[in-house]
């Protein structure tokens, strides 16, 4: 298990140009696969354009304190970007006048941002209809000062998302660190006692699957059942939704494909479960990304990719939703993630 | 021909059998659609069942596709493996079952 970032152990994958030369090389390069754009044209899907606004996310750093081997932001305790409040404070600028209905905050750990408990009481105040913070479980635990963060979450309205590979500690550990799984637990334990994730409750807790390997997500709603039976009868935890997505061949995901030589048959498993109806609903179409500096993105994978949005209006400060409307989307290949079987997205299956 | 008689790769041309029998093989894609679909087994039941048969067939193919399968639907290795000891218990058990016959047979042959 690695304890240290790409960019940290300077791994060549750290680079994002080189990862978009291999994603555009090899197999693609000699026409053994479709590249995406020659894929997406035999439906007459390209190019992709933006739809209006629905989901505004902000990646307020990619500080974190795991070092998941899947992770496509390279996130980890050594990286030090963090979205300050001046940023934070031309997000709110924007915040308050969207036109999106969700407003979802991820990182890193979004919670190790010193700002971060600020900037969500002042976003909150915008009324945006569903707020959702993307949190890690473990950092719930992982120290005193957020010991008490359900109950942050739970006095702003915040609708938690919360990642977890698999119902058992094995597969779990395996993705995110040895002690993930135990600490995950009392971490949803946490939540449900205050009524986060209760049937019924207007408390929202979704989690999110992820594969632990070089294998797509099977059915998120079979899944969703598998989970809810396994979480329930053995911790007797509830959640609302399980958001099954699909690994982007990016970044750590891509070094690991790599090392264990499974890139090729990834990508071929990607290509083969191309679905155009995914492409139709894919979430670069209704979303809008913002890194730590304020930059903007179709999505939190070109944002690591660092390929910026195709508009006059590239950063937070210059935000013009109407001008971003209609922008063409910028792919490459790691697109194929999102198209695959019934889709992905951070909301889980698109199709 | 290629110099071993299985390609990992011919698994993804399954399809292609159609090509020469169109109506056959329809009918057998159905046919397979259908069976794995949920009924009174789960998906997920009939995907460790299939991975069973596999090793008991021994089709290299089929254990290709259905741990691939397995691993999509969250199933375990350690449940992977208990369908695997099912398989090998029935196959175990049909050559000692027959012990049966050996037995009758001496015991009629021998004074």
């Amino acid at each position: 298990m690695a304890t240290k970032s790409l960019l940290k152990r300077e791994s060549e994958l750290a680079n994002k140009n080189r990862q978009l030369e291999i994603l555009s090389n090899g197999i693609f390069q000699s026409g053994e696969l479709p590249k995406f754009k020659d894929k997406i044209s035999e439906t007459n899907q390209f190019p992709l354009k933006a739809r209006k606004l629905e989901i505004l996310q902000i990646n307020v750093g990619y500080m974190c304190n795991q070092v998941c081997e899947h992770c496509h932001v390279d996130a980890g305790p050594d990286r030090k970007e963090i979205m300050t409040r001046k940023t934070m404070m031309q997000c709110l600028e924007v915040i308050k006048n969207t036109g999106a209905h969700t407003l979802d905050l991820t990182g890193g750990a979004p919670e190790m941002n010193p700002d971060f408990r600020w900037f969500v009481e002042e976003a909150s105040k915008a009324g945006i209809k569903d707020f959702i913070v993307r949190s890690n479980l473990t950092i719930i635990r992982a120290n005193k000062k957020f010991h008490d963060l359900p109950e942050f979450f739970k006095k702003h309205n915040v609708h938690v998302v919360s990642s977890m590979p698999h119902w058992t500690r094995g597969k779990t550990d395996k993705q995110r660190g040895d002690g993930v799984f135990d600490k995950s637990i009392q971490a949803l334990k946490d939540l449900n006692a205050i009524g986060y994730g209760i049937p019924d409750s207007n408390l929202r807790l979704d989690l999110v699957y992820n594969p632990s390997g070089a294998f797509l997500p099977g059915d998120q709603v079979a899944l969703e059942k598998d989970f809810k039976k396994a979480l329930l009868d053995d911790f007797g935890i509830h959640f609302h939704n399980l958001f099954a997505i699909t690994n982007l061949p990016i970044s750590r995901f891509l070094d690991y494909l790599i090392a264990s030589e499974n890139y090729e048959d990834y990508m071929y498993a990607l290509v083969e479960a191309y679905n155009p109806v995914a492409v139709a609903n894919v979430m670069c179409t209704n979303t809008l990304s913002v890194s730590w500096d304020g930059y903007l993105y179709d999505c939190d994978f070109n944002q690591m990719l660092e390929l910026p949005v195709n508009s006059k209006v590239k950063h937070i400060s210059d935000y013009n939703e109407e001008l971003l409307e209609g922008r063409e989307i910028v792919i490459s290949q790691h697109c194929y993630g999102c198209t695959a079987g019934a889709g992905s997205s951070c909301q889980g299956s698109v199709a | 021909m290629t110099k071993t008689y299985y390609d990992p790769s011919d698994l993804k041309k399954f399809g292609k059998i159609s090509e020469w029998n169109e109506e056959l093989g329809a009918k057998f894609f159905d046919y397979y659609g259908k069976v794995f679909e949920e009924g009174h087994l789960t998906a997920r039941e009939k995907s460790l069942i299939a991975l069973a048969v596999a090793h008991t067939i021994q089709c290299p193919y089929c254990i290709d596709a259905y741990t691939g399968d397995g691993l999509q639907r969250g199933i375990t290795k350690e449940e992977m493996m208990e369908a695997l000891h099912v398989a090998g218990a029935i196959r175990g058990g049909a050559s000692l079952v027959h012990g049966v016959q050996m037995m009758n047979k001496v015991n009629k042959l021998e004074m």
